[in-house]
Parts: structure tokens; C-alpha cells; sequence
């Protein structure tokens, strides 16, 4: 006796898993979307340098957010010498106030949630 | 002198990336190249061994087992450990998969006092390689988001019961901190425990040191040396889809990252770690023990010429009637 045909259904199981991806990503049809941040702000620059902002931002509010809660310090002395409130409220949502199109674009795409939304409101939904 | 050796294989592992992206402008060989190079090594290895396994035959039952097998109506079977139908292997064999059953019988022989043997339970490798088996899976599962437009919610699921504790920003996965242990504790009983010491070769420790430089750089890339993993899935979304891209923002620790999981995907086929696929054939494990209730045939049996009594009689009948020989049929 051989014991091939179970095997040879076994290793198809495995391929049709470790091929997964290549089978979600046809169906969905999605696979070349980009996240397309919309900016709408006549701000030239933000509190800080934009390659640093885009992978470190959620040191940087992490950081304000202890200073502010536990330190009450509320000025960010910003890369450029520029003084900033540490308000992700205020000054982050007051230039990059559509959410949808900016913060939840890279969140939904990369399936990160973030709890900052759990306490903090969005000024325009509110409105 | 094969844990020196791992050691310098991963450095060169390491520095191989290192310079190529960092200096030499090697994105696309190490983006793209080396990953589906390692990705097509991995199947079609994985694949060819496999085949080659099933042309193996299997000639009878192994009935080493470690419980009572079925046997007369009022002796009580032990249906999970000596089962004799179908659905007890597949229960037998979910249990080793998912569970090391075997592992969790593991014992330890000392010489004591006297001088007197004892045979006592060890369940630390246990308890290290489920650690290790199940923090990989998950590690592995979690990583579908990079390679998946929308992210499906199951992934989300398992993202947020990982992330239970809500320790630190970004939330520190459970798992990312048991793999390291665990590996660490894997390597570390390879080292200091003289016995494994001793059957130790170059392709214990390689392949655990190539995994703990795997977590390591995971680690490093999500919560220390942060980079921008808007850039990384779609590098990743490029080479599910087939239409490679690099975008030019990714660090070369990433590169290190994807390198060794290229180096482990390659080397997969011609090691050790074929145990994955190994596990599911393991003969004492997924064979039901049904010996006594059906005939197994060994398929190379030679076609022995047999030449029975009953033959031998009716041959020479008449000669035994004459010598007055007793016949077991007489006509």
C-alpha cells in the first residue's frame, strides 16, 4: 500500500494556503491601491520634517501626550525653532483636519487603530 | 566552532543587505530578486521532497503506540493514543501538530546518589517549542496585512488579542516578546546543556540563529528604528500582484529584514525544517492500528512459488497409498 494520494491532497491543501494572498488579492481587485493623502492646508511645513513624521508620528503625539497630561508643558519647541501647542486637537487637525482623507487613509491601509480617537473628537464631524 | 561559524553566517547575512542597499544601490535585487528567487526555491523544493516522500511505500502498520489497543469488548481502548479508526489518527495527529504530544512525554535521565538512575519529566523543550511554533504562526498570519488590500477583519482580530495589553506605543504584540524568549531559551539549551551540546551540529544552530535575527530586525523595524511601512506594503502588494515595485524611502534594516526571510524561505527545502511537512507523516502517529482487523499487503512482496500440502498430496497420492502412508484425502 501507498500512501500518495493523501499526500499529494495534503500538499495541495498546503499550496492553496501558502498561495492565499495571490488568490485574495485577484479577487479583491485591489492590489494596486495607493493610500492618496489629501493635504488642505496652506501650511508650508509641519512640526516637523516629513520623512521623520511619516514613520515616527505616533512617537511624536505619544510624547506630547505625557508631557502635557503629567508635565502640563504645552510648548513643542519645534526642529526649526518654531513654538507650537502640543494639541493633537489643535494644531495637528487644525491643518490636517480631514481625517478621512488623511489620517484614516494609511490607518485603514496598513489595519492600524489607533486609540487616539477614543477620547479625542474631530472637530469637522462635530460641527 | 558550529556556533562560531552560525554566528558568522548570519553577520555575513546581515552585512550582505547592509551594503548592497546601503551602498551599492541594490534595491531591486534584494526587493525583488532575491524574494521570488527564495519564494519559487521554497515551493518547488518543498514540493519535489514531498513527492519524493509519497513514492515511499508503506508497507504495514507500526503499532507502537502508547496506550491499550482495541481489543475485546470489556477492555477499555485508549481511543486517543492507539486509536483504530480514521477520525482517532486525525484526532492522534491534531494533537502532535498542535500540540508536540510527543514533545510533552519528554524525559530526563540523571544519575543520582547511590549511584541510582532516575527517569524524571522534562517539560521546559516542550513548553520553549510550542512558545516558538505558536508565536511564528501568528508572526506569519499578522504579516497577511502587508500583502492584502483591504485587510481582512480576521487579521484585525488577531492584531488586537495579540496587542491585549496595550503596553506602550505602537502596542507591543505578545508574541513578539514569547518568540525571542523562546528562541532565546532554544539557543540557549543548545549551549549549556552538555548532552545537546554534544549532538549539536551547524544546522541546530544556524537555522535558530537566522530566526532570532529575523524577530530581532522585526522588533527593531515596529517599535525602535521606526520606517515608513506605507513604502513596505506596497513592495509587498507589488510582489503578491506580480507587478514589482521599489518604492525609494525603505531603509536597509528593512532590506536586512527581508533578506533573512528570503535566506530562511530558500534554505527551507534542505533542512531540518522540513519537520513541518515531516510532522504530518510521521509513521507511528498517522497510521490507525487496525492490524488485526484488516490485511496489509507489503506492495514489494516477491510472488512466492508456494507448493502446499494439499498439492504435495495429490501428487503423490498414489505412491503414499502404495508405502501405506496415512492421506489426509483418499479416493
Amino acid at each position: 500500500m501507498q500512501d500518495k494520494s493523501k499526500i499529494v491532497i495534503g500538499l495541495l491543501i498546503f499550496l492553496v494556503i501558502i498561495t492565499f494572498p495571490i488568490w485574495y488579492n485577484l479577487a479583491g481587485g485591489k492590489a494596486t491601491y495607493r493610500p492618496d493623502l489629501k493635504y488642505v492646508t496652506d501650511a508650508k511645513e509641519c512640526v516637523a520634517p516629513t520623512d521623520y513624521m511619516t514613520s515616527n508620528h505616533m512617537d511624536l503625539l505619544n510624547e506630547w501626550r505625557d508631557e502635557v497630561v503629567r508635565d502640563k508643558d504645552r510648548v513643542y519647541m519645534s526642529f526649526n525653532g518654531n513654538k507650537y501647542d502640543k494639541s493633537l486637537t489643535n494644531t495637528c487637525l487644525d491643518c490636517h483636519s480631514n481625517k478621512a482623507d488623511f489620517c484614516d487613509k494609511c490607518h485603514d491601509y496598513m489595519s492600524v487603530d489607533p486609540y487616539c480617537w477614543d477620547c479625542h473628537i474631530i472637530p469637522e464631524e462635530v460641527h | 566552532m558550529s556556533v562560531v561559524l552560525s554566528l558568522f553566517a548570519i553577520a555575513v547575512l546581515v552585512i550582505l543587505p547592509l551594503i548592497g542597499t546601503g551602498l551599492l544601490q541594490l534595491e531591486y535585487l534584494f526587493g525583488v530578486i532575491i524574494p521570488y528567487a527564495a519564494i519559487i526555491l521554497f515551493l518547488v523544493g518543498m514540493i519535489y521532497r514531498i513527492l519524493k516522500w509519497a513514492n515511499v511505500p508503506v508497507p504495514f502498520r507500526i503499532p507502537t503506540s502508547c496506550g491499550q489497543q482495541q481489543s475485546l469488548s470489556w477492555i477499555k481502548q485508549n481511543e486517543l493514543d492507539n486509536p483504530s479508526t480514521f477520525w482517532g489518527t486525525v484526532k492522534r495527529m491534531a494533537l502532535e501538530v498542535l500540540f508536540f504530544r510527543s514533545l510533552f512525554r519528554n524525559t530526563k535521565v540523571e544519575l543520582r546518589e547511590g549511584p541510582r538512575i532516575s527517569y524524571t519529566s522534562d517539560k521546559w523543550l516542550w513548553l520553549g517549542a510550542l512558545a516558538f511554533h505558536w508565536s511564528f504562526l501568528i508572526i506569519f498570519v499578522r504579516h497577511f496585512k502587508f500583502f492584502a488590500e483591504p485587510v481582512p477583519i480576521w487579521v484585525d482580530t488577531l492584531q488586537l488579542l495579540d496587542g491585549f495589553f496595550q503596553i506602550g506605543l505602537p502596542i507591543i504584540y505578545v508574541t513578539d516578546a514569547v518568540i525571542l524568549a523562546a528562541l532565546t531559551y532554544l539557543f540557549l539549551r543548545r549551549i549549556f546543556n552538555p548532552l545537546v551540546r554534544y549532538i549539536s551540529l551547524i544546522n541546530d544552530y544556524f537555522p535558530l540563529l537566522l530566526l532570532m535575527g529575523i524577530a530581532a530586525t522585526g522588533i527593531l523595524l515596529r517599535y525602535f528604528l521606526k520606517t515608513d511601512i506605507v513604502a513596505i506594503k506596497e513592495l509587498g502588494m507589488g510582489l503578491i500582484s506580480l507587478h514589482p515595485v521599489v518604492p525609494d524611502n525603505i531603509g536597509a534594516l528593512f532590506y536586512i529584514h527581508l533578506f533573512l526571510v528570503s535566506v530562511l524561505f530558500a534554505y527551507f527545502p534542505f533542512s531540518k525544517l522540513m519537520h513541518m511537512p515531516g510532522v504530518f507523516l510521521s509513521p507511528t502517529r498517522n497510521m490507525a492500528n487496525n492490524s488485526r482487523m484488516r490485511r496489509h499487503i507489503n506492495p514489494w512482496n516477491y510472488p512466492v512459488k508456494t507448493h502446499t500440502y494439499e498439492e504435495y498430496e495429490d501428487e503423490f497420492r498414489d505412491l503414499m497409498r502404495a508405502a501405506g502412508l496415512p492421506l489426509e484425502k483418499d479416493k
